[in-house]
């Protein structure tokens, strides 16, 4: 009973996860959005591998510019042995399809790991850089193992499963996705207990002292990497079983930069800030890039004002209420935060019009798109919109000013009392 | 002997626009620990403005403009972006420079449009300078190579005669004690970061015209741009020179000779057929490989000798 106590979260999460897409269910048809499903499933794939790059730059404090490697040649390698099933070479079932993925990343893992781990900060963050730059042309240019611009496709339907699931329709494959991303979770969560991880924080922090007392910095940097990725690469098995092919861009750097986005938005310090991460970046990138031209200016005006004002992360934003919450006093935040909305609401109206006035007189010109707000054809060319859009923004940022000056001083407040009570250390 | 002389001179004037990308890069990383990710986003925004001045005023203007432009927008960065940044550590540093790098490139893409813009050489510098084994030399590569010379010796003249030159000099490796010597060292940050930026707009201002102006500009130069800083170590300009010309010799001859592995082991009498172990890797030819060089060399000299060519201490 106190294991249920104390994992009533996950398996709450599962729940939620399992239930969230029949939200969505076309009962006239009776059958699944096509596209929620794919969004959620490429979420949990994404989840798995910024876990799996929170064990490097979280854990570790390696930061790695070419983690896709690590993430692609997983994939490569479960698309191949999934062809080698396919032929009757082996049997695998397909529900240890990533498995195949994840021994591919750690075998590349450690065969990599041992040229990249000699150096650390710097030194190491360019290695890797240079390590993706390679691999990404390796993978246009060797034809035997990479497929080359066309990529290697699979069929996932290899009735082999254990379960006597085909994999036919893409529930089938996120109910996959999720028990994998939860059964890799759960590993890499165990992991951060391990003797190994806590090393790893360990020369982090101060690595000539973790030298000093016996360990082996190097060896510590190897056995990270080369379990990092492993995880990568079942999420790389598990991206090949729902999109059914793989290519080279599995393994280039915008794959590796996602990875470093979501992590360092959601926030590296802690289990759940990558998985935080993800959701939002993947939304981002697949919704709002659905609507708009601009997503990737979204996507790094958000970074930038994360590393400038929140270097936590959004769940270190959230962590700050803590010592609020535990002496009982969040409510009285409420109506600071309520004051501050308008202002930010205005402020991000202001922003978003101005990018996509912006962007809509060159990008989407050009591709013969119109901008349309409520069915109203609004005309790029003339000031008023611009006028409307700079407005907004340069009041938002004046009341948002004069709103945070009010906040600030709850804050302080509030958070003296917490010190106070002694709840923070 | 011909397509010797030929690629030397055009990998000496690639040598050198790297060079004017990497010098600014060299003092930024070896001064203030920041990898600038946005170096090249700077190269990229020099040939836009270039290419818009010369549109309206012509190009001798933007060739003094458009840097200056871009040494402005270093300045601001530095002031009001790296500054803040640089209490959250160097990883935060690096991150806020990558994040801008993103922006900067889709601004330019919202600005100037997805396509490559016509940005052309001036009519002035429109001819063949002199004509070696019947190949062409433009006149306007001379002028590149004119213009980076110029700007080493600029460089090097103020690094090493004037006295802000010796302030950065102690700076660069002693920023705790240039500051306790009552130096200024923000600013003289803020100076550097704003000269480095200016340089990558001057080389953009050169180069937009002899590469092309097209938005994946900064994406393709940048990472090469590191090979040459990590090459030729940190702290060290000289280093970065031999770096860059040697980069610029190595991308040009490889074009030149095709060859591979496998001619390599013929001569010794050992056939590579389509049954041979890595066939596919053996018979990879020079070309299809010389831009992946640089990473090869880049990924050996940081696992054998972290500090580069005549780096002065480890990346």
């Amino acid at each position: 009973m106190s294991a249920f106590r104390r994992h009533w979260i996950w398996l709450l999460a599962l729940a939620v996860l399992l239930a969230f897409p029949f939200l969505f269910y076309d009962w006239t048809k009776g059958r699944h959005s096509g596209f929620v499903l794919t969004l959620m499933s490429e979420i949990g794939v994404m989840a798995i591998f910024a876990l799996s790059y929170n064990m490097l730059m979280g854990q570790a404090g390696l930061l790695s510019f070419g983690h896709a490697v690590l993430f692609g040649l997983g994939a490569y390698c479960a698309a191949h042995v999934v062809n080698l099933v396919k032929a009757g070479t082996i049997w695998l079932p397909t529900e240890l399809v990533p498995l195949a993925g994840g021994l591919g990343g750690m075998f590349f893992g450690y065969v990599l790991g041992w040229l990249v781990t000699k150096q650390r900060a710097t030194a190491f963050a360019m290695i890797t850089m240079g390590l993706g730059e390679l691999v990404s042309a390796a993978a246009l240019m060797f034809m035997g193992f990479f497929g080359g611009e066309g990529g290697i496709s699979i069929d996932r339907v290899m009735d082999t499963s254990l379960l006597g699931v085909a994999y036919t329709s893409p529930w089938q494959v996120y109910c996959l996705v999720l028990a994998w991303a939860f059964i890799a979770a759960a590993l890499m969560q165990l992991q951060t207990q391990t003797p190994l991880g806590r090393i790893a924080n360990a020369t982090r922090d101060n690595f000539e002292r973790a030298q000093f007392v016996g360990y082996d910095p190097r060896m510590v940097r190897l056995l990270q990497f080369t379990l990092s990725g492993f995880f990568a690469g079942v999420g790389g098995g598990l991206y090949v079983l729902i999109y059914e092919i793989v290519t080279f861009d599995t393994v280039s750097a915008a794959k590796s930069a996602n990875a470093l986005l979501a992590v360092y938005i959601g926030g590296a310090g802690g289990f759940f800030g990558p998985i935080l991460g993800t959701i939002v970046v993947v939304l981002l990138q697949s919704g709002v890039s659905l609507l708009s031209n601009a997503w990737l200016l979204y996507v790094g005006v958000l970074f930038i004002v994360m590393v400038m004002y929140a270097p936590g992360g959004l769940i270190g934003l959230i962590f700050m209420h803590a010592p609020i919450w535990r002496i009982g006093r969040l409510r009285e935040l409420t109506v600071p935060y309520l004051k501050a909305l308008p202002a930010a609401l205005l402020i991000l109206a202001g922003f978003v019009m101005l990018v996509e006035l912006a962007s809509f007189t060159t990008i989407g010109a050009a591709q013969g798109k119109k901008l349309a707000i409520a069915g109203a054809v609004i005309d790029t060319g003339s000031p008023l919109p611009w006028l409307v859009a700079a407005g907004a923004l340069g009041l938002g940022i004046l009341w948002m000013r004069f709103a945070a000056r009010g906040f600030r001083a709850r804050w302080d407040a509030l958070i003296e009392d917490a010190r106070r009570q002694g709840v923070m250390s | 002997m011909e397509v010797f002389v030929v690629s030397l001179l055009n990998g000496l004037v690639y040598g050198m626009l790297l060079f004017m990308l990497a010098s600014g890069l060299t003092l930024i990383l070896s001064m203030m620990g920041v990898l600038n990710f946005a170096h090249a986003s700077a190269y990229m925004l020099g040939a836009y403005f270039a290419f818009t001045i010369s549109q309206h005023i012509g190009f001798w203007p933007a060739l003094v403009i458009a840097p200056l432009l871009c040494g402005l927008i270093g300045a601001a960065i530095e002031m009001w972006g790296l500054r803040r940044v640089h209490r959250n550590g160097h990883v935060a540093e690096l991150l806020f420079t990558f994040g801008l790098a993103l922006i900067i490139e889709k601004v330019v893409q919202m600005t100037w449009g997805l396509l490559p813009v016509p940005y052309r050489i001036p009519e002035l510098l429109d001819f063949p300078l002199f004509t070696i084994y019947g190949t062409h030399f433009p006149a306007y590569r001379a002028f590149m190579l004119l213009v980076s010379a110029l700007m080493f010796g600029a460089i090097w003249l103020g690094l090493t005669r004037t006295r802000i030159g010796l302030i950065i000099q102690a700076a660069l490796t002693h920023p705790e004690m240039a500051s306790a010597l009552g130096h200024n060292v923000p600013r003289i940050f803020t100076l550097v970061f704003a000269a480095g930026t200016a340089l990558a707009g001057l080389a953009g201002v050169i180069g937009g015209n002899y590469q092309v102006t097209e938005p994946a500009m900064a994406f393709t130069m940048g990472p090469i741009v590191f090979v040459v800083v990590v090459f030729g170590g940190l702290g060290s300009l000289t280093g970065c020179f031999i770096a860059s010309i040697l980069m610029g010799l190595i991308q040009t001859f490889a074009v030149v000779f095709d060859v591979s592995l496998a001619d390599l082991l013929a001569r010794f009498g050992f056939v590579v057929t389509k049954e041979t172990p890595f066939a596919e890797v053996l018979t990879v030819t020079l070309p299809r490989i010389g831009a992946l060089l640089p990473f090869l060399m880049m990924v050996l000299i940081l696992v054998f000798r972290p500090r580069g060519l005549m780096g002065t201490r480890d990346t």
